[in-house]
């Protein structure tokens, strides 16, 4: 038996708002979806017009996939002879596709390096904004701090800047305290800036959890910090999902402070990716493979903690 | 099992006292009803001696030792809230087994889930163990939270209105059951409510309280027939009592008010009054009376049938008397 009830929706409500979703789905999936098949053309197909779009047909609209752009956003190439290119035959398949263009792939590139700094940095950030926002929100919500208002609001006064205003002055301070193009300095910044966000969201989630289950827990025999783990953590869990995704969002996206502060060491896949360069121009195929690979983790983060994001009913268990 | 008492404690939030200098004494194994309307300080009563208020001023003993300075834990009280307030994202099971397993008991699992299953019985949920605790009715939520309180063998036991959410006939079977449980164990428990039902039907002493102070602390009877003040006369008792003037009626007054509880008007002899209205209830019959402008409620036989404005003779039998402050005159 359900706790609540809500009134079953008729079946054309159903039907109108099933048509609405799935419309407006296939509208903001357009870009993501041609950005998915750039990365499968070769760059001729890529800017050709009218555009290629249908996968493996030999009509006007078709065109041939090819991993080329996989193979060129992960690997440096070198132009050779002919007398090179036939004395030495292809090592494998990726070296087969670049040889059409009388190249060679001579080692990696930097995506791979980059994409891991952009994950290193994203998940550690979004773990430290998390953890200390929870703690923060709590202490916030349950007890008396002295200038609890005020210190939310000026918690919440650092965001009221675009963060870029102060990229200089952070230029600064980073390249005195040696944090520049670190990654501890890139995830101690995008830490400040998703600390305010956290500790609100969190905050207004855990003031959502009445106090009478630690007060319980408390009587129970437990501690203030076991019933903070044990009883208004599993409760939370649908806002720090959803702060984390948040926070995680902001850090793997995040491009001003990445050009800034970061180059050879700590730099993120935001700022490298258009550098990609290829032969006579920009590499869009490379850039759109770039461009998908980057998006998957936000993606898969999200579809893995979309369980949580449902599951918060927990009214019900308390009357008020 | 243990005594508690209260010495002078005292308990403000901001300008409001909730509680005023409260002292009592509550023998080991007593049913306490603390009786009084809202925001009279019964739960803020029950908190500080729960420890999870703290005192502003005197202290609370459980069984001869100060608790003033211990955290709710180390006191070894169960409480039952008014809200039924389980564990949502725990089963009904893990719900009761929560007091077993904190680090203070720390019971072996065998233990626990014999235990579990044998309260899983007494309150008639056995079927429902399994279950997450927001899949339960009402009344089988609070009997979980009554059950997780049962489950531990603490120094007393404390319950903020248990039954106030809960509906008519599953208050009246969880008052016997509460009252059979409570002389099964034996053990001292200390119980909040607004309801006089509740306070007349379990309670060995009722303590009553008016804006944070305790007014009077006593067995049922004695606050029923002996009440101190018109206040409390009006705590208990239903239909009300009525506080008239005593020179209403004639005769040798030890008090400017009288009280007059439904049973104390004898009807038949004394000053006339006007019949208002009956309402018959099956097992009796409430009288709405008219005595020079004051409203009176009495009883009646339920056979007997007045009409509106239909006049009879009243007298006191055996009334309370008051002076002009409520305080009662003896």
């Amino acid at each position: 038996m359900s706790s609540f009830s809500v009134n079953e929706p008729s079946k054309r409500t159903k039907w109108f708002a099933g048509t609405l979703v799935i419309g407006y789905a296939l509208i903001t999936m357009i870009p993501l979806v041609w950005i998915a098949i750039t990365g499968f053309k070769s760059p001729a197909d890529a800017i050709a017009y009218p555009p290629k779009y249908i996968i493996g047909s030999d009509s006007k609209a078709g065109f041939q996939p090819t991993l080329e752009g996989y193979v060129n956003l992960f690997t440096t190439r070198t132009r050779q002879t002919q007398e090179f290119l036939d004395a030495n035959p292809p090592e494998n398949w990726a070296d087969e596709i670049v040889r059409q263009y009388d190249m060679v792939i001579v080692g990696p590139s930097k995506f791979g390096e980059r994409f891991l700094n952009s994950v290193i940095i994203g998940f550690g950030s979004t773990f430290l904004s998390v953890f200390l926002g929870t703690l923060a929100a709590y202490a916030f919500s349950r007890f008396k701090i002295p200038l609890a208002d005020d210190l939310l609001f000026f918690i919440l006064s650092t965001r009221m800047m675009p963060p870029i205003a102060v990229a200089i002055p952070i230029f600064l301070m980073y390249r005195q305290l040696g944090l520049s193009d670190t990654h501890l300095g890139m995830i101690l910044l995008y830490t400040g800036v998703n600390i305010s966000l956290a500790v609100w969201l969190l905050k207004s989630f855990i003031d959502g959890i009445p106090t009478e289950y630690e007060e319980a827990a408390l009587i129970d025999g437990y501690t203030r910090f076991q019933a903070f783990y044990k009883v208004v953590l599993p409760q939370a869990a649908t806002g720090i999902a959803s702060t984390a995704i948040f926070c995680l969002i902001f850090a793997w996206n995040e491009y001003a402070f990445a050009v800034l502060l970061t180059t050879a060491n700590a730099q993120t896949a935001p700022p490298f990716i258009p550098t990609i360069i290829g032969v006579g121009g920009l590499d869009w195929p490379a850039i759109a493979a770039g461009v998908t690979i980057f998006l998957l983790p936000v993606m898969i983060f999200t579809i893995l903690l979309r369980k949580h994001l449902l599951r918060g009913i927990t009214f019900g268990a308390v009357r008020k | 099992m243990a005594e508690v008492s209260l010495k002078n404690v005292s308990k403000a939030f901001g300008k409001t006292q909730a509680v005023d200098d409260i002292s009592m004494d509550i023998e080991d194994g007593a049913f306490v009803v603390l009786l009084g309307p809202t925001g009279a300080g019964k739960t803020t009563t029950l908190r500080l001696i729960s420890g999870l208020e703290k005192l502003d001023r005197g202290s609370v003993h459980i069984n001869g030792r100060d608790v003033g300075l211990d955290t709710p834990a180390q006191r070894d009280v169960a409480m039952v809230f008014q809200q039924y307030s389980l564990y949502p994202h725990l089963t009904v099971r893990d719900n009761l087994a929560f007091p077993l397993r904190s680090p203070i008991l720390r019971t072996p699992e065998d233990v626990i889930a014999e235990k579990v299953q044998k309260l899983a019985e007494v309150l008639q949920i056995p079927h429902k163990l399994d279950n997450k605790a927001t899949e339960l009715s009402g009344g089988e939520m609070q009997r979980v939270s009554i059950g997780r309180a049962l489950v531990r063998d603490p120094q007393i036991y404390l319950m903020d209105e248990p039954l106030s959410s809960l509906d008519a006939k599953l208050r009246a079977d969880l008052r016997v059951e509460l009252k059979r449980i409570h002389a099964d164990l034996g053990s001292t428990l200390l119980y909040v409510t607004h309801d006089q039902i509740e306070a007349m039907t379990m309670a060995t002493h009722i303590g009553v309280l008016e804006e944070g102070r305790l007014v009077q602390y006593g067995t049922p009877k004695e606050i029923y027939e002996d009440p101190a003040s018109v206040y409390v006369a009006g705590r208990l008792g239903s239909p009300r009592i009525n506080i008239l003037p005593a020179e209403l009626f004639p005769g040798a007054h030890k008090g400017a008010q009288i009280g007059l509880r439904p049973e104390n008007i004898r009807q038949g002899d004394g000053v006339e009054a006007t019949v208002l209205r009956s309402e018959h209830l099956g097992d009796q019959t409430r009288l709405h009376l008219d005595l020079q402008g004051h409203a009176i409620t009495t009883l009646t036989d339920p056979q007997q049938d007045y009409a509106a404005n239909a006049t009879l003779k009243i007298s006191p039998q055996d009334p309370l008397y008051f002076d002009a402050s409520g305080a009662r005159v003896v």
